[in-house]
């Protein structure tokens, strides 16, 4: 067993494929996305394929997951926001499900690599940018013009905001890669610890037992942290998507 | 005569119930906000405002770096854009700390006008 606490976020080659001098080669990471999303698909499927007027405990899961998505979305973004729904809660499920599939034991964590949550990140500001551009025109750059500010300085302010919207993607994908990643390699240092204290004989097994109830703990906590940032996920994407539909005041 | 009771019924019972859910809602809500500040609320919010001060101050260099590279103005574009980013970067953190108001500076009718038309 690997006690490398990096080791858990290795990408291996499951089949290489080559086209054009480039790298196509289907990864672990590539399985595990597929996993996730065949996962989240058939659950949602199977559990609402019976359609219960009254529903059962799993029906009820995935209409609480609509029901949940639905209302954060109509919240931040108005009425006309829930023509995203599809989008917001398509990536809602996949964040989720990759981050509680990262919590079986010697499963890969997808959303720890740092390119995958950028590449949803720029999935969502690149929404916000074509549809905003395209529904509103030029008027969609009012954007980045506070009301209210003197005219010399609105240069600055604007170049200040637009340095602010292109951060947007980044601060999002990091949020959520830094706290997948940090909370599987204490996850892992900490197991880590059970093995080496248990190695030093009757003294060492006795000790053992705090890092392992640390463990314990920490399990709920990633737990938590799982759905949590997947709901803040959801939740920013919704405030964007809001700029899009209301650029100007 | 009974089918036609019927829907009423159900209509009675379906707006009683949405009542009912309206009332509950707002505390649900609250709930949920305080299970994010509680242990994980410090936590959490360190990750989160150092990530978008980070953000902005990378982005900000980024950017300027790439406009050296294409204009050949170099340093000034990395200078005068890493200091842009450092002023975005605190006003990303005064913006999701709540200290300062959101892009485009909505006013809170709208929101609401948009929220009752559906």
């Amino acid at each position: 067993m690997a006690t490398d606490p990096i080791h858990q976020f290795q990408i291996s080659k499951l089949i290489p494929i080559e086209i054009g001098g480039l790298d196509f080669s289907f990864t672990n990471s590539s399985a595990f996305m597929l996993a996730t999303v065949l996962g989240a698909g058939a659950f949602l499927f199977l559990t609402t394929s019976s359609r219960g007027l009254v529903p059962g405990r799993l029906q009820s899961i995935s209409e609480m997951a609509y029901e949940f998505i639905a209302s954060m979305l109509r919240d931040a973004a108005g009425s006309q926001g829930m023509r995203f729904f599809p989008l917001v809660f398509s990536l809602f499920m996949f964040v989720l499900v990759a981050n509680l599939f990262g919590m079986v034991p010697y499963f890969f964590t997808v959303t720890s690599h740092i390119i995958v949550t950028f590449a949803l990140a720029i999935l969502v500001i690149g929404t916000v940018l074509v549809y905003g551009f395209w529904k509103h025109g030029l008027k969609f750059l009012n954007l980045f013009v506070p009301e209210g500010v003197p005219a010399a300085l609105v240069p600055l302010v604007v170049l200040i905001e637009v340095v602010s919207f292109l951060s947007r993607p980044v601060s999002l994908s990091v949020r959520l890669f830094a706290n997948m990643l940090a909370g599987h390699i204490t996850l892992k240092v900490f197991a880590g610890f059970v093995t080496s204290l248990s190695a030093f004989g009757a003294v060492g097994v006795a000790g053992a037992v705090l890092p392992l109830a640390m463990t314990v703990a920490l399990t709920g906590l990633e737990f938590l942290v799982a759905f949590l940032q997947a709901y803040v996920f959801a939740v920013l994407t919704c405030m964007y998507l809001n700029d899009a539909l209301h650029p100007s005041h | 005569m009974a089918n036609r009771e019927k829907p009423d019924d159900l209509d009675r019972r379906r707006r009683d119930l949405e009542t009912a859910l309206a009332a509950r809602r707002p505390a649900g809500s609250e709930g949920d906000k305080a299970a994010g500040t509680g242990s994980m609320g410090g936590y959490g919010n360190a990750l989160k405002l150092s990530s978008e001060f980070i953000a902005g101050i990378l982005v900000g260099a980024g950017l300027g770096w790439f406009i050296d590279r294409v204009a050949g103005t170099s340093p000034w574009g990395l200078i005068i854009f890493l200091l842009l980013g450092f002023g975005a970067g605190v006003l990303n953190v005064l913006r999701s700390a709540g200290k300062v108001a959101e892009f485009g500076a909505r006013t809170p009718d709208k929101g609401r006008s948009d929220r009752e038309a559906k």
